[in-house]
């Protein structure tokens, strides 16, 4: 991919890390050496908060499990005072409460760690940018909390069709996705720009963030995986 | 009389198979009124032509054919069959309806007090199942163990005769013959049948068993099932003797030899019974080593191979051994085996999951697996999940791809799985038809269950597999081997 292509002016963005493993740390600041500015990096919650506060990235590269609570906690205590700090979460475990709590807290976009180092760059760069990453995983994460088969809470008093169902081509969108398709080729397969698909993801990624859907939830603690 | 009918299947047998032994072999899975069956002699039309009474059935609109008679040698239809299959094959070797002879079967059985039911069981002992080699008598003659079971039962009868003798019960004294005879031979069956012959006598019983969720509640209920039946026999007992005082009398003296054969015959029973039981578990047992020998081949063996041989890549290797890892403790602590699909999952996304480890442990390729919304696993669906693996398998050997990509997705209606790599791609129209991996293993796979392939793929530009599954396909069709 070229990282360039949609970075919308961030040609070299200032990234924090934070995840406790140190080799992680490491192998992701050698992969990003060059493409990307590394402002600073921590191990846990606490001290996130404090030199996130100090040193004011672009983009905080965000593990979801962390010693000292989970990632959402330094998304929540950042966001407020510092609402141009963008985070993307980082996991190694998906298990889809922990990626569905740090997405609700505020995070920009969900990639696993297995991602390689250019589709990191790209993803890094995407959220500079203010759009949304989804990996597929989190694109079948979506998927299957806004099933169509599972839509019955219409009735709920408080049912908002704006954020609690996807449109079909959202659907369509997150499908190709799920199915590892990157953005320019979902763009491609469905005869639109990239632009549009940049702007179907972000605003399933803002339902994601505000839906009161009970199967949101209620599906995250059934689908508890190890 | 039973060597002689034995000569009469081998003759039938040897006379009959020089027509068709392959389709002999293949037709032994389908159903036993398939009306394409590959048998038809050359006179065909003159023996499907129901002649004289059976016409006469016709005009009272019972189906007395259903298609041509087989040629072939008189088999056993294993598939389609109610207990040993002998209905169904003589339906298929004769052309007459298969419900047609079992009324006809059941019927002799009750006209000839039990004579019938006795020669269907020794049919059964004899008639060897259609592909099968040889008939379970000729297995349960080298059987010493099952011959002294069978003598056991043989024992068991007589005594048990020999009390409604006392009772004065002719009707049952009257089954004697048969009795002993279905005895020695089910005896034999059970002991000697191929697994999968069992399996449809399961089917039979299981309605019974799988009515308690819980193994104790199933006995509970089996327990209360032959009290029922105790009690009924006593009450039919005493229906026929009103006279307690008669019935007494003869018991006391019966009693007394009872007691006397069972104080001898007794360790001879429990011999018996032990060498059953302790024959079993050493063939449970044998049977686990062998599945853990395969398994640990087929995981640990393969994986440390693979490390071997990257040794140099410090990546790979904490990648295999990773997968490794996982699917360790998934088996060792949630027995969930690796390895083959069968049986072995019991849902999409577990299926989803053992195909992604299997890929990742035994072809060193990351997999990244998405699983949207899950529903049980029919016959349908395990095909379908055994294409998918095999497609995964194709990627991870062929694409040159860094990861291959599985999404499923359980719709109402379909099960929709893709398979995706970004690697070199090939030119769908351009594979060489001796290469049957995605002919067979797939497209072939999947059409034989009424689901649909989609293949996109070009030089350089990596390979998509769609696969379609409809759900209620398997209500739809009946069950059918592939």
């Amino acid at each position: 991919m070229n990282p360039g292509g949609t970075s919308a002016g961030h040609l070299r963005p200032r990234v924090f890390l934070v995840d406790d493993h140190g080799m992680f740390r490491s192998g992701v600041r050698s992969e990003l050496a060059g493409e990307v500015e590394i402002v600073g990096e921590a191990a846990d919650v606490a001290p996130a908060i404090t030199q996130i506060a100090d040193s004011a990235p672009d983009v905080v590269l965000l593990d979801v499990h962390l010693p000292g609570g989970g990632g959402q906690d330094v998304v929540t205590a950042v966001k407020n005072d510092h609402p141009g700090v963008k985070f993307l979460a980082l996991s190694a475990s998906d298990a889809p409460e922990d990626v569905i709590a740090v997405i609700r807290a505020g995070a920009r976009g969900y990639v696993t760690k297995t991602i390689s180092g250019t589709e990191l760059v790209d993803a890094i760069h995407r959220v500079a940018a203010g759009d949304a990453v989804f990996s597929p995983r989190l694109a079948g994460f979506v998927l299957d909390a806004f099933a169509t088969g599972t839509a019955p809470d219409v009735d709920r008093p408080s049912f908002d069709p704006e954020l609690d169902q996807l449109t079909a081509r959202e659907r369509e969108v997150l499908r190709l996705i799920a199915r590892g398709y990157t953005y320019r080729e979902v763009a491609k397969e469905l005869f639109i720009s990239v632009k549009t698909v940049e702007s179907h993801v972000s605003s399933v990624l803002r339902k994601l963030q505000l839906s009161t859907r009970h199967q949101l939830t209620r599906w995250a603690a059934e689908r508890r995986l190890t | 009389m039973r060597r002689d009918d034995g000569r009469m299947v081998d003759s039938a047998s040897r006379t009959a198979s020089f027509g068709a032994p392959e389709a002999d072999a293949q037709g032994a899975p389908n159903n036993s009124d398939d009306v394409t069956q590959p048998y038809t002699r050359p006179d065909a039309d003159g023996q499907t032509q129901p002649s004289g009474w059976a016409s006469r059935l016709e005009a009272l609109g019972v189906p007395v054919t259903r298609g041509p008679a087989g040629g072939g040698p008189l088999r056993r239809e294993i598939d389609g069959s109610v207990l040993g299959g002998v209905a169904a094959g003589l339906a298929k070797r004769t052309g007459f309806n298969v419900g047609l002879i079992r009324a006809g079967i059941v019927i002799a059985a009750l006209v000839t007090t039990g004579f019938g039911a006795a020669v269907y069981v020794v049919a059964w002992l004899l008639m060897p199942a259609a592909g099968a080699e040889s008939s379970i008598g000729a297995r349960a003659l080298r059987d010493k163990r099952g011959l002294g079971l069978a003598a056991g039962v043989t024992s068991i009868v007589l005594l048990a005769l020999l009390i409604a003798s006392a009772l004065n019960a002719p009707w049952i004294t009257s089954l004697a013959v048969p009795l002993i005879v279905s005895g020695i031979g089910l005896a034999l069956v059970f002991r000697n049948a191929p697994q999968e012959e069992l399996d449809v006598l399961r089917g039979l019983t299981d309605p019974v068993a799988r009515a308690g969720p819980s193994t104790r509640k199933r006995r509970v209920l089996r327990m209360l099932l032959a009290l029922g039946l105790l009690v009924l026999g006593l009450v039919a007992l005493l229906g026929i003797n009103p006279t307690a005082g008669e019935l007494l009398r003869p018991l006391g003296g019966v009693l007394l030899l009872v007691g006397a054969v069972a104080t001898a015959l007794g360790p001879w029973w429990m011999r018996i019974v032990r060498d059953e039981r302790a024959e079993r578990q050493a063939r449970i047992r044998a049977e686990e080593r062998a599945e853990i020998a395969t398994r640990v081949h087929d995981s640990v063996l393969q994986t440390l191979a693979l490390i071997q041989r990257r040794a140099g890549d410090p990546h790979q290797v904490v990648q295999l051994a990773r997968a490794q890892e996982r699917e360790l403790r998934s088996w060792l602590f949630d027995s969930r085996p690796p390895g083959s699909m069968d049986g072995k999952a019991d849902t999409v996304a577990d299926a989803v999951r053992l195909i992604q480890q299997d890929v990742e442990a035994n072809h060193g390729m990351p997999v990244d697996a998405v699983t949207v919304g899950n529903c049980e696993l029919d016959d349908d669906l395990t095909a379908m999940m055994d294409a998918a693996r095999e497609a995964t398998i194709n990627a991870a050997k062929w694409s040159g791809a860094d990861v291959v990509s599985l999404f499923a997705e359980v719709e109402p209606e379909s099960v929709a799985l893709f398979i995706r790599d970004r690697g070199r791609g090939f030119d769908p129209a351009a594979v060489p038809p001796d290469r049957k991996g995605l002919a067979e293993s797939i497209q072939a796979r999947m059409a034989r269950r009424g689901g649909s392939v989609t293949v996109r793929s070009a030089p350089g530009d990596g390979t998509e597999i769609g696969l379609t599954m409809p759900r209620s396909a398997a209500d739809r069709q009946p069950r059918r081997s592939g």
